[in-house]
Protein backbone atom coordinates (compact mmCIF):
# COMPACT_ATOMS: atom_id res chain seq x y z
CA UNK A 1 0.00 0.00 0.00
CA UNK A 2 2.87 2.31 1.17
CA UNK A 3 4.70 1.52 -2.80
CA UNK A 4 3.34 4.15 -4.72
CA UNK A 5 2.14 7.17 -2.52
CA UNK A 6 2.59 10.66 -4.36
CA UNK A 7 3.69 13.72 -2.35
CA UNK A 8 2.45 16.48 -1.46
CA UNK A 9 -0.50 17.39 -3.91
CA UNK A 10 1.19 16.72 -7.01
CA UNK A 11 -1.20 16.02 -9.84
CA UNK A 12 1.66 13.60 -12.24
CA UNK A 13 0.07 14.36 -16.15
CA UNK A 14 2.30 16.15 -18.66
CA UNK A 15 1.26 19.01 -19.00
CA UNK A 16 2.17 22.67 -20.56
CA UNK A 17 2.00 24.49 -17.03
CA UNK A 18 3.55 21.24 -15.86
CA UNK A 19 6.72 22.08 -18.21
CA UNK A 20 7.02 25.25 -17.00
CA UNK A 21 10.06 26.28 -15.07
CA UNK A 22 9.55 26.20 -11.72
CA UNK A 23 11.49 29.19 -10.98
CA UNK A 24 8.84 30.84 -13.25
CA UNK A 25 6.09 29.81 -10.98
CA UNK A 26 6.85 30.20 -8.06
CA UNK A 27 7.34 34.02 -9.09
CA UNK A 28 4.16 33.63 -10.81
CA UNK A 29 2.36 32.21 -7.83
CA UNK A 30 3.84 35.29 -5.81
CA UNK A 31 2.72 37.52 -8.49
CA UNK A 32 -1.33 35.80 -8.46
CA UNK A 33 -1.10 36.52 -4.41
CA UNK A 34 -0.20 39.71 -5.17
CA UNK A 35 -2.87 40.45 -7.91
CA UNK A 36 -5.64 38.84 -5.34
CA UNK A 37 -4.45 41.65 -2.94
CA UNK A 38 -4.73 44.33 -5.71
CA UNK A 39 -8.48 43.03 -6.45
CA UNK A 40 -11.25 45.60 -5.08
CA UNK A 41 -14.48 44.17 -5.65
CA UNK A 42 -16.33 41.21 -6.86
CA UNK A 43 -15.71 41.09 -10.49
CA UNK A 44 -12.25 41.43 -9.82
CA UNK A 45 -12.24 38.05 -7.72
CA UNK A 46 -14.38 36.88 -10.61
CA UNK A 47 -11.64 37.54 -13.51
CA UNK A 48 -9.27 35.72 -10.98
CA UNK A 49 -11.03 32.66 -10.74
CA UNK A 50 -11.86 32.88 -14.56
CA UNK A 51 -7.74 32.97 -15.39
CA UNK A 52 -7.28 30.07 -13.01
CA UNK A 53 -10.27 27.58 -14.17
CA UNK A 54 -8.68 28.46 -17.71
CA UNK A 55 -5.00 27.54 -16.62
CA UNK A 56 -6.56 24.60 -14.42
CA UNK A 57 -7.58 23.34 -18.32
CA UNK A 58 -4.23 23.67 -19.46
CA UNK A 59 -2.87 21.84 -16.71
CA UNK A 60 -4.94 19.14 -17.11
CA UNK A 61 -5.71 19.42 -13.67
CA UNK A 62 -9.52 19.00 -12.86
CA UNK A 63 -10.56 22.39 -11.39
CA UNK A 64 -12.75 20.25 -8.34
CA UNK A 65 -9.09 18.96 -7.12
CA UNK A 66 -8.10 22.84 -6.77
CA UNK A 67 -11.65 23.55 -5.11
CA UNK A 68 -10.72 20.36 -3.20
CA UNK A 69 -7.71 21.64 -1.43
CA UNK A 70 -9.96 24.09 0.35
CA UNK A 71 -11.38 21.59 2.56
CA UNK A 72 -9.07 21.87 5.17
CA UNK A 73 -9.19 25.52 5.57
CA UNK A 74 -13.33 25.48 6.12
CA UNK A 75 -13.14 26.00 9.55
CA UNK A 76 -11.40 29.10 9.03
CA UNK A 77 -12.90 30.54 5.98
CA UNK A 78 -16.49 29.69 7.91
CA UNK A 79 -14.75 31.84 11.35
CA UNK A 80 -13.38 34.67 8.41
CA UNK A 81 -16.67 34.91 7.40
CA UNK A 82 -18.69 35.20 10.45
CA UNK A 83 -16.96 37.34 12.85
CA UNK A 84 -17.19 39.55 9.18
CA UNK A 85 -20.55 39.54 9.46
CA UNK A 86 -21.00 40.03 12.82
CA UNK A 87 -17.83 43.01 13.92
CA UNK A 88 -17.83 44.82 10.70
CA UNK A 89 -16.69 48.28 12.23
CA UNK A 90 -18.07 50.93 10.14
CA UNK A 91 -18.54 54.55 11.22
CA UNK A 92 -21.61 56.61 10.34
CA UNK A 93 -25.30 55.37 9.04
CA UNK A 94 -25.46 51.59 8.73
CA UNK A 95 -28.25 49.89 6.37
CA UNK A 96 -29.48 47.59 8.63
CA UNK A 97 -30.11 43.93 7.22
CA UNK A 98 -31.03 42.00 10.38
CA UNK A 99 -31.44 43.25 13.88
CA UNK A 100 -31.88 40.28 16.27
CA UNK A 101 -31.49 39.83 19.94
CA UNK A 102 -27.61 41.53 19.81
CA UNK A 103 -27.13 40.52 16.57
CA UNK A 104 -27.15 43.12 13.76
CA UNK A 105 -26.31 42.60 10.27
CA UNK A 106 -25.03 45.15 8.31
CA UNK A 107 -25.13 45.17 4.50
CA UNK A 108 -21.67 46.61 4.58
CA UNK A 109 -20.72 43.52 7.38
CA UNK A 110 -22.56 41.18 4.67
CA UNK A 111 -19.98 42.48 2.06
CA UNK A 112 -17.20 42.29 3.92
CA UNK A 113 -17.34 38.74 4.96
CA UNK A 114 -18.30 37.83 1.31
CA UNK A 115 -15.41 39.73 0.37
CA UNK A 116 -12.58 38.71 2.98
CA UNK A 117 -13.30 35.08 2.68
CA UNK A 118 -13.69 34.93 -1.27
CA UNK A 119 -9.82 36.48 -0.64
CA UNK A 120 -8.80 33.67 1.68
CA UNK A 121 -10.51 31.19 -0.84
CA UNK A 122 -8.29 32.45 -3.75
CA UNK A 123 -5.34 32.54 -2.05
CA UNK A 124 -5.02 29.28 -1.78
CA UNK A 125 -6.64 28.11 -5.05
CA UNK A 126 -3.58 29.72 -6.25
CA UNK A 127 -0.92 28.23 -4.63
CA UNK A 128 -2.50 24.72 -5.24
CA UNK A 129 -2.37 25.44 -8.85
CA UNK A 130 1.21 25.43 -8.27
CA UNK A 131 1.85 22.65 -6.11
CA UNK A 132 -0.71 20.57 -8.42
CA UNK A 133 1.41 21.41 -11.21
CA UNK A 134 5.40 21.11 -9.79
CA UNK A 135 6.59 18.37 -8.44
CA UNK A 136 8.19 18.40 -4.96
CA UNK A 137 12.00 17.89 -6.13
CA UNK A 138 10.73 20.44 -8.80
CA UNK A 139 9.90 23.25 -6.21
CA UNK A 140 13.32 22.41 -4.32
CA UNK A 141 15.16 23.45 -6.84
CA UNK A 142 13.24 26.26 -7.96
CA UNK A 143 13.59 27.39 -4.28
CA UNK A 144 17.35 26.57 -4.48
CA UNK A 145 17.98 28.71 -7.64
CA UNK A 146 15.95 31.33 -6.73
CA UNK A 147 17.56 31.79 -3.12
CA UNK A 148 21.24 31.42 -4.42
CA UNK A 149 21.66 34.76 -5.13
CA UNK A 150 20.96 35.23 -0.88
CA UNK A 151 24.55 32.97 -0.89
CA UNK A 152 26.69 36.27 -0.42
CA UNK A 153 25.14 37.06 2.96
CA UNK A 154 25.73 32.72 3.73
CA UNK A 155 22.26 31.75 3.02
CA UNK A 156 22.45 28.00 2.51
CA UNK A 157 20.37 27.73 -0.02
CA UNK A 158 21.92 24.78 -1.24
CA UNK A 159 21.98 22.77 1.96
CA UNK A 160 18.48 23.67 2.18
CA UNK A 161 17.64 22.21 -0.91
CA UNK A 162 19.60 19.03 -0.32
CA UNK A 163 18.07 18.58 3.11
CA UNK A 164 14.55 18.83 0.96
CA UNK A 165 15.60 16.22 -1.29
CA UNK A 166 17.14 14.16 1.36
CA UNK A 167 13.86 14.24 3.22
CA UNK A 168 12.09 13.45 -0.03
CA UNK A 169 14.00 10.08 -0.95
CA UNK A 170 13.38 9.04 2.76
CA UNK A 171 9.75 9.58 3.20
CA UNK A 172 9.00 6.26 1.66
CA UNK A 173 11.71 4.65 2.97
CA UNK A 174 10.47 5.41 6.17
CA UNK A 175 6.70 5.10 6.11
CA UNK A 176 7.68 1.44 4.70
CA UNK A 177 9.52 1.15 8.44
CA UNK A 178 6.49 2.86 10.40
CA UNK A 179 4.55 0.23 8.85
CA UNK A 180 6.79 -2.76 9.52
CA UNK A 181 7.26 -1.81 13.54
CA UNK A 182 3.46 -0.93 13.93
CA UNK A 183 3.13 -4.77 12.80
CA UNK A 184 5.27 -6.12 14.58
CA UNK A 185 4.63 -4.30 18.12
CA UNK A 186 0.72 -5.37 17.16
CA UNK A 187 1.95 -8.88 17.19
CA UNK A 188 3.25 -8.47 20.30
CA UNK A 189 -0.07 -7.23 21.88
CA UNK A 190 0.42 -3.02 21.13
CA UNK A 191 -2.99 -1.71 20.43
CA UNK A 192 -2.90 1.47 18.18
CA UNK A 193 -6.43 1.63 17.15
CA UNK A 194 -8.70 1.74 20.85
CA UNK A 195 -9.54 4.07 23.44
CA UNK A 196 -9.23 7.79 23.66
CA UNK A 197 -7.35 10.62 21.97
CA UNK A 198 -4.53 10.54 24.93
CA UNK A 199 -4.31 6.82 25.63
CA UNK A 200 -3.77 6.24 21.60
CA UNK A 201 -1.19 9.14 21.93
CA UNK A 202 0.58 7.13 24.28
CA UNK A 203 0.76 3.75 22.40
CA UNK A 204 2.56 5.88 19.61
CA UNK A 205 5.28 5.96 21.74
CA UNK A 206 6.88 2.14 20.91
CA UNK A 207 6.57 3.00 17.42
CA UNK A 208 8.05 6.51 17.74
CA UNK A 209 11.13 5.37 19.38
CA UNK A 210 12.55 2.41 17.18
CA UNK A 211 11.84 5.03 14.10
CA UNK A 212 13.53 7.66 15.25
CA UNK A 213 16.73 5.47 16.72
CA UNK A 214 16.02 3.87 13.53
CA UNK A 215 16.05 7.46 11.08
CA UNK A 216 19.24 8.56 13.08
CA UNK A 217 21.42 5.42 12.52
CA UNK A 218 20.44 6.18 9.10
CA UNK A 219 21.35 9.63 8.94
CA UNK A 220 24.80 8.51 9.92
CA UNK A 221 25.49 6.04 7.27
CA UNK A 222 24.20 8.62 4.71
CA UNK A 223 26.60 10.97 5.98
CA UNK A 224 29.10 8.52 5.69
CA UNK A 225 28.22 7.53 2.04
CA UNK A 226 27.48 10.87 0.85
CA UNK A 227 31.15 11.70 1.93
CA UNK A 228 32.33 8.77 0.64
CA UNK A 229 30.80 10.12 -2.77
CA UNK A 230 32.75 12.86 -3.01
CA UNK A 231 30.33 15.03 -1.13
CA UNK A 232 31.65 18.60 -0.27
CA UNK A 233 28.88 20.83 0.11
CA UNK A 234 27.64 23.08 -2.63
CA UNK A 235 30.97 24.35 -4.18
CA UNK A 236 31.82 23.03 -7.43
CA UNK A 237 28.92 20.98 -7.70
CA UNK A 238 27.23 20.86 -11.45
CA UNK A 239 23.69 19.68 -11.33
CA UNK A 240 22.09 16.81 -13.51
CA UNK A 241 18.82 18.91 -13.79
CA UNK A 242 19.15 21.80 -15.44
CA UNK A 243 16.47 24.47 -15.32
CA UNK A 244 16.20 26.17 -18.70
CA UNK A 245 13.94 29.14 -19.40
CA UNK A 246 11.76 28.61 -22.79
CA UNK A 247 9.38 30.99 -24.73
CA UNK A 248 6.54 28.98 -23.03
CA UNK A 249 7.57 30.59 -19.51
CA UNK A 250 7.62 34.23 -21.27
CA UNK A 251 4.15 33.39 -22.51
CA UNK A 252 2.74 32.90 -19.07
CA UNK A 253 4.39 35.96 -17.93
CA UNK A 254 3.07 37.76 -20.27
CA UNK A 255 -0.30 36.27 -19.74
CA UNK A 256 -0.33 36.87 -15.71
CA UNK A 257 0.93 40.43 -16.34
CA UNK A 258 -1.77 41.27 -18.54
CA UNK A 259 -4.27 39.52 -15.88
CA UNK A 260 -2.23 42.47 -13.41
CA UNK A 261 -2.83 45.22 -15.65
CA UNK A 262 -6.66 44.05 -15.68
CA UNK A 263 -6.84 43.79 -12.07
CA UNK A 264 -4.91 46.90 -12.05
CA UNK A 265 -7.60 48.96 -14.55
CA UNK A 266 -10.54 47.25 -12.50
CA UNK A 267 -8.68 48.55 -9.28
CA UNK A 268 -9.03 52.21 -10.76
CA UNK A 269 -12.39 51.71 -11.89
CA UNK A 270 -13.81 50.63 -8.19
CA UNK A 271 -12.37 53.38 -6.29
CA UNK A 272 -14.59 53.83 -3.30
CA UNK A 273 -14.16 49.70 -1.84
CA UNK A 274 -16.01 46.98 -2.20
CA UNK A 275 -19.57 46.80 -3.84
CA UNK A 276 -21.14 43.65 -3.77
CA UNK B 1 58.26 -2.20 -14.65
CA UNK B 2 54.72 -3.94 -13.00
CA UNK B 3 51.85 -1.22 -12.15
CA UNK B 4 51.97 -0.19 -8.80
CA UNK B 5 49.48 -1.65 -6.27
CA UNK B 6 46.02 -0.61 -6.19
CA UNK B 7 46.07 -0.21 -2.41
CA UNK B 8 48.81 -0.85 0.40
CA UNK B 9 48.23 -0.82 3.48
CA UNK B 10 51.16 -0.80 5.40
CA UNK B 11 50.96 -2.41 9.03
CA UNK B 12 47.59 0.14 9.97
CA UNK B 13 46.15 0.03 13.24
CA UNK B 14 43.22 2.11 14.23
CA UNK B 15 41.39 3.10 17.33
CA UNK B 16 38.38 4.44 17.60
CA UNK B 17 37.85 7.68 20.21
CA UNK B 18 37.62 6.56 23.97
CA UNK B 19 37.98 2.83 23.04
CA UNK B 20 41.14 1.11 24.82
CA UNK B 21 42.19 -1.40 22.47
CA UNK B 22 42.86 -0.63 18.67
CA UNK B 23 39.73 -1.94 16.45
CA UNK B 24 42.50 -3.21 14.22
CA UNK B 25 46.03 -3.80 14.58
CA UNK B 26 49.54 -3.97 12.24
CA UNK B 27 46.78 -5.28 9.31
CA UNK B 28 49.03 -5.14 5.93
CA UNK B 29 47.50 -5.92 2.77
CA UNK B 30 48.07 -5.25 -1.00
CA UNK B 31 45.64 -4.96 -3.69
CA UNK B 32 47.08 -5.27 -7.25
CA UNK B 33 45.55 -3.53 -10.25
CA UNK B 34 42.66 -5.93 -11.69
CA UNK B 35 42.45 -8.13 -8.34
CA UNK B 36 39.58 -9.34 -6.43
CA UNK B 37 40.43 -9.40 -2.91
CA UNK B 38 38.10 -10.86 -0.41
CA UNK B 39 38.26 -9.82 3.54
CA UNK B 40 36.48 -12.67 5.76
CA UNK B 41 35.91 -11.99 9.40
CA UNK B 42 33.41 -11.96 12.25
CA UNK B 43 31.16 -9.02 13.55
CA UNK B 44 33.37 -7.24 15.36
CA UNK B 45 36.45 -8.85 13.49
CA UNK B 46 37.36 -4.83 12.58
CA UNK B 47 36.56 -5.73 8.59
CA UNK B 48 34.58 -2.77 8.35
CA UNK B 49 37.06 -0.58 10.19
CA UNK B 50 39.49 -1.72 7.23
CA UNK B 51 37.19 -0.74 4.42
CA UNK B 52 36.94 2.52 5.89
CA UNK B 53 40.26 3.28 5.99
CA UNK B 54 40.95 1.97 2.29
CA UNK B 55 39.30 5.40 0.92
CA UNK B 56 40.39 7.65 3.85
CA UNK B 57 36.91 7.61 5.72
CA UNK B 58 38.49 7.14 8.71
CA UNK B 59 42.25 7.69 8.63
CA UNK B 60 45.01 5.23 10.51
CA UNK B 61 46.49 6.15 14.06
CA UNK B 62 49.35 3.97 13.08
CA UNK B 63 50.54 2.81 9.71
CA UNK B 64 49.96 4.42 6.36
CA UNK B 65 47.36 3.70 4.06
CA UNK B 66 48.31 4.38 -0.09
CA UNK B 67 45.28 4.15 -2.32
CA UNK B 68 47.13 4.58 -6.15
CA UNK B 69 50.06 6.25 -4.35
CA UNK B 70 48.41 8.87 -2.74
CA UNK B 71 48.50 8.72 1.13
CA UNK B 72 45.12 9.22 3.26
CA UNK B 73 46.34 11.51 5.43
CA UNK B 74 46.77 13.74 2.53
CA UNK B 75 43.73 15.99 2.74
CA UNK B 76 44.62 17.93 -0.15
CA UNK B 77 44.07 14.40 -2.24
CA UNK B 78 40.63 13.65 -0.41
CA UNK B 79 38.41 13.31 -3.49
CA UNK B 80 41.05 12.19 -5.33
CA UNK B 81 41.10 9.27 -3.27
CA UNK B 82 38.03 8.79 -3.02
CA UNK B 83 37.08 8.61 -6.32
CA UNK B 84 39.81 6.16 -7.11
CA UNK B 85 38.67 3.92 -4.54
CA UNK B 86 35.01 3.82 -4.35
CA UNK B 87 32.83 2.44 -1.79
CA UNK B 88 29.42 0.47 -1.33
CA UNK B 89 28.02 -0.25 1.73
CA UNK B 90 25.65 -2.64 3.80
CA UNK B 91 22.67 -1.18 3.90
CA UNK B 92 21.09 -0.44 0.32
CA UNK B 93 18.61 2.32 1.34
CA UNK B 94 21.20 4.00 3.74
CA UNK B 95 23.30 4.98 0.84
CA UNK B 96 20.84 6.14 -1.95
CA UNK B 97 20.34 10.10 -2.16
CA UNK B 98 18.24 10.88 -4.68
CA UNK B 99 14.34 10.31 -5.44
CA UNK B 100 15.47 8.35 -8.85
CA UNK B 101 17.86 5.98 -10.12
CA UNK B 102 19.18 8.06 -12.66
CA UNK B 103 19.44 11.11 -10.29
CA UNK B 104 21.41 8.92 -7.89
CA UNK B 105 23.66 7.81 -10.20
CA UNK B 106 24.56 10.87 -10.93
CA UNK B 107 25.30 12.81 -7.68
CA UNK B 108 29.05 11.69 -7.43
CA UNK B 109 29.74 13.20 -10.69
CA UNK B 110 27.69 16.67 -9.66
CA UNK B 111 30.13 16.31 -6.64
CA UNK B 112 32.92 16.17 -8.75
CA UNK B 113 31.98 19.14 -11.08
CA UNK B 114 31.67 16.96 -14.09
CA UNK B 115 29.98 18.78 -17.10
CA UNK B 116 26.15 17.75 -18.00
CA UNK B 117 26.55 16.07 -20.94
CA UNK B 118 29.65 14.23 -19.89
CA UNK B 119 27.47 13.72 -16.60
CA UNK B 120 24.59 11.62 -18.86
CA UNK B 121 26.77 10.01 -21.26
CA UNK B 122 28.56 8.44 -17.71
CA UNK B 123 25.49 7.59 -16.38
CA UNK B 124 24.10 5.53 -19.26
CA UNK B 125 26.91 3.92 -19.48
CA UNK B 126 27.49 3.20 -15.42
CA UNK B 127 23.53 2.25 -15.79
CA UNK B 128 24.43 -0.06 -19.08
CA UNK B 129 26.76 -1.46 -16.94
CA UNK B 130 24.77 -2.71 -14.16
CA UNK B 131 21.98 -3.89 -16.27
CA UNK B 132 20.15 -1.44 -14.68
CA UNK B 133 18.90 1.11 -18.15
CA UNK B 134 15.20 0.01 -17.76
CA UNK B 135 15.13 1.64 -14.08
CA UNK B 136 16.59 5.20 -15.11
CA UNK B 137 13.45 7.12 -14.02
CA UNK B 138 11.89 4.79 -10.97
CA UNK B 139 12.60 5.65 -7.40
CA UNK B 140 14.88 3.86 -5.61
CA UNK B 141 12.09 2.43 -3.02
CA UNK B 142 10.42 0.61 -5.48
CA UNK B 143 13.56 -1.78 -6.29
CA UNK B 144 14.27 -4.66 -4.80
CA UNK B 145 17.32 -5.13 -2.12
CA UNK B 146 19.88 -7.02 -5.21
CA UNK B 147 18.79 -3.76 -7.61
CA UNK B 148 19.57 -1.09 -5.01
CA UNK B 149 22.88 -2.08 -4.45
CA UNK B 150 23.38 -2.24 -8.61
CA UNK B 151 22.23 1.44 -8.38
CA UNK B 152 24.73 2.07 -5.78
CA UNK B 153 27.67 0.53 -7.46
CA UNK B 154 26.59 2.77 -10.97
CA UNK B 155 26.94 5.39 -8.89
CA UNK B 156 30.78 4.25 -7.89
CA UNK B 157 31.44 3.29 -11.27
CA UNK B 158 29.69 6.50 -13.50
CA UNK B 159 33.35 8.23 -11.45
CA UNK B 160 35.34 5.81 -12.97
CA UNK B 161 36.81 4.16 -10.42
CA UNK B 162 40.26 1.87 -10.10
CA UNK B 163 38.47 0.06 -7.64
CA UNK B 164 35.43 -0.92 -5.12
CA UNK B 165 35.74 -1.69 -1.64
CA UNK B 166 32.30 -3.25 -0.73
CA UNK B 167 31.51 -3.41 2.77
CA UNK B 168 29.40 -6.21 3.58
CA UNK B 169 27.29 -5.59 0.48
CA UNK B 170 25.33 -8.38 0.46
CA UNK B 171 24.47 -8.59 4.01
CA UNK B 172 20.89 -7.72 4.05
CA UNK B 173 19.80 -9.25 0.80
CA UNK B 174 18.26 -12.63 -0.02
CA UNK B 175 20.22 -14.89 -2.19
CA UNK B 176 18.75 -14.30 -5.50
CA UNK B 177 20.35 -10.45 -4.66
CA UNK B 178 23.36 -11.55 -3.35
CA UNK B 179 24.04 -13.73 -6.33
CA UNK B 180 22.97 -10.55 -8.39
CA UNK B 181 25.29 -8.19 -6.92
CA UNK B 182 28.87 -10.89 -6.55
CA UNK B 183 28.15 -11.54 -10.01
CA UNK B 184 27.53 -7.77 -11.02
CA UNK B 185 30.77 -6.96 -9.03
CA UNK B 186 32.51 -9.96 -10.45
CA UNK B 187 32.00 -9.43 -13.99
CA UNK B 188 32.92 -5.92 -13.61
CA UNK B 189 36.51 -6.68 -12.12
CA UNK B 190 37.08 -8.77 -15.25
CA UNK B 191 35.41 -6.98 -17.86
CA UNK B 192 36.68 -3.38 -16.90
CA UNK B 193 39.66 -4.57 -14.90
CA UNK B 194 38.68 -2.99 -11.77
CA UNK B 195 40.09 -3.85 -8.44
CA UNK B 196 37.73 -5.35 -5.71
CA UNK B 197 38.38 -5.64 -2.11
CA UNK B 198 35.03 -7.64 -1.35
CA UNK B 199 34.53 -7.88 2.50
CA UNK B 200 32.38 -10.18 3.54
CA UNK B 201 31.15 -13.03 6.20
CA UNK B 202 29.71 -15.46 3.99
CA UNK B 203 32.46 -18.18 2.93
CA UNK B 204 30.91 -19.45 -0.28
CA UNK B 205 31.31 -15.66 -1.30
CA UNK B 206 35.10 -15.50 -0.38
CA UNK B 207 35.27 -18.40 -2.12
CA UNK B 208 34.69 -17.00 -5.55
CA UNK B 209 38.31 -14.51 -4.60
CA UNK B 210 41.24 -14.58 -6.61
CA UNK B 211 43.24 -13.98 -2.56
CA UNK B 212 41.29 -14.54 0.72
CA UNK B 213 42.67 -12.25 3.69
CA UNK B 214 41.25 -13.39 7.26
CA UNK B 215 41.24 -11.28 10.25
CA UNK B 216 39.83 -11.72 13.16
CA UNK B 217 40.53 -9.38 16.60
CA UNK B 218 41.86 -7.04 14.44
CA UNK B 219 44.75 -9.23 12.84
CA UNK B 220 45.20 -11.06 9.64
CA UNK B 221 45.26 -14.16 10.48
CA UNK B 222 45.46 -15.85 7.23
CA UNK B 223 45.97 -15.24 3.73
CA UNK B 224 46.33 -16.73 0.23
CA UNK B 225 44.17 -18.49 -2.42
CA UNK B 226 40.98 -19.37 -1.14
CA UNK B 227 41.93 -22.75 -1.83
CA UNK B 228 45.08 -22.39 1.02
CA UNK B 229 43.07 -20.66 3.48
CA UNK B 230 39.91 -23.02 3.55
CA UNK B 231 42.04 -25.84 3.83
CA UNK B 232 43.42 -24.72 7.19
CA UNK B 233 40.24 -26.27 8.36
CA UNK B 234 41.88 -26.16 12.32
CA UNK B 235 43.02 -22.80 12.40
CA UNK B 236 39.59 -21.58 10.64
CA UNK B 237 37.41 -23.27 13.69
CA UNK B 238 39.79 -21.93 15.71
CA UNK B 239 38.61 -18.17 14.83
CA UNK B 240 34.53 -19.85 14.83
CA UNK B 241 34.94 -19.42 11.15
CA UNK B 242 33.13 -22.27 8.87
CA UNK B 243 35.05 -24.02 5.74
CA UNK B 244 33.48 -25.20 3.06
CA UNK B 245 31.63 -28.88 3.74
CA UNK B 246 33.70 -30.65 1.37
CA UNK B 247 36.93 -29.08 2.94
CA UNK B 248 35.36 -29.96 6.01
CA UNK B 249 34.82 -33.33 5.18
CA UNK B 250 38.38 -34.36 3.37
CA UNK B 251 39.68 -33.62 6.79
CA UNK B 252 37.96 -35.52 8.85
CA UNK B 253 38.51 -38.46 6.41
CA UNK B 254 42.33 -37.59 6.49
CA UNK B 255 42.27 -37.54 10.20
CA UNK B 256 40.76 -41.10 10.00
CA UNK B 257 43.97 -42.30 7.84
CA UNK B 258 42.12 -41.85 4.30
CA UNK B 259 45.17 -40.38 2.45
CA UNK B 260 43.33 -37.41 0.60
CA UNK B 261 45.18 -35.22 -0.97
CA UNK B 262 45.22 -31.55 0.20
CA UNK B 263 43.37 -28.56 -1.38
CA UNK B 264 39.79 -30.56 -1.71
CA UNK B 265 36.98 -27.95 -1.85
CA UNK B 266 34.37 -28.64 -4.32
CA UNK B 267 32.18 -31.71 -4.42
CA UNK B 268 33.45 -32.84 -8.11
CA UNK B 269 36.83 -32.47 -6.56
CA UNK B 270 35.93 -35.05 -3.76
CA UNK B 271 34.54 -37.57 -5.82
CA UNK B 272 37.18 -37.35 -8.08
CA UNK B 273 39.76 -38.10 -5.41
CA UNK B 274 37.82 -40.86 -3.57
CA UNK B 275 36.99 -42.21 -6.79
CA UNK B 276 40.70 -42.40 -7.64
CA UNK B 277 41.63 -43.84 -4.68
CA UNK B 278 38.73 -46.34 -4.30
CA UNK B 279 39.86 -47.78 -7.80
CA UNK B 280 43.40 -46.96 -8.70
CA UNK B 281 43.07 -48.79 -11.96
CA UNK B 282 41.36 -45.97 -13.55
Amino acid sequence: MLKNITLGQYYPVDSWVHRLDPRVKILLTIALIVAVFLVRSMVGYAILLTFIFLASCLANVPFRLMIKGLKPLRFILILTFLLNLFFQSGGGEQEILVHWWIITITRAGLRQAVFFSARLALLVICTSLMTLTTSPIQLSDGIELLLSPLKIIHFPAHELAMMMSIALRFIPTLLEEADKIMKAQMARGADFESGNLIKRAKAMVPLLVPLFVSAFRRAGDLAMAMEARCYHGGEGRTRLRVLKLTRHDLFAVIAVALLIGVIILERAAMPDGWPL
Amino acid sequence: MAEENRIQAEAVSYTYEEAETPALSQVSLAVKPGEFVAVLGHNGSGKSTLAKLLNALYVPTEGRVLVCGMDTRDDDRLWDIRRAAGMIFQNPDNQIVATLVREDVAFGLENLGVPHDEMVERIDRALEAVHMTAYAATAPHMLSGGQKQRVAIAGILAMTPLCLIADEATAMLDPSGRREVLDTVHRLNREEGISVVWITHFMEEAATADRVVVVSDGQTVLSGTPREVFTEVEKMREIHLDVPHMADLAKRLRDAGMPLREGILSVDEMTEEVCRLLCPSN
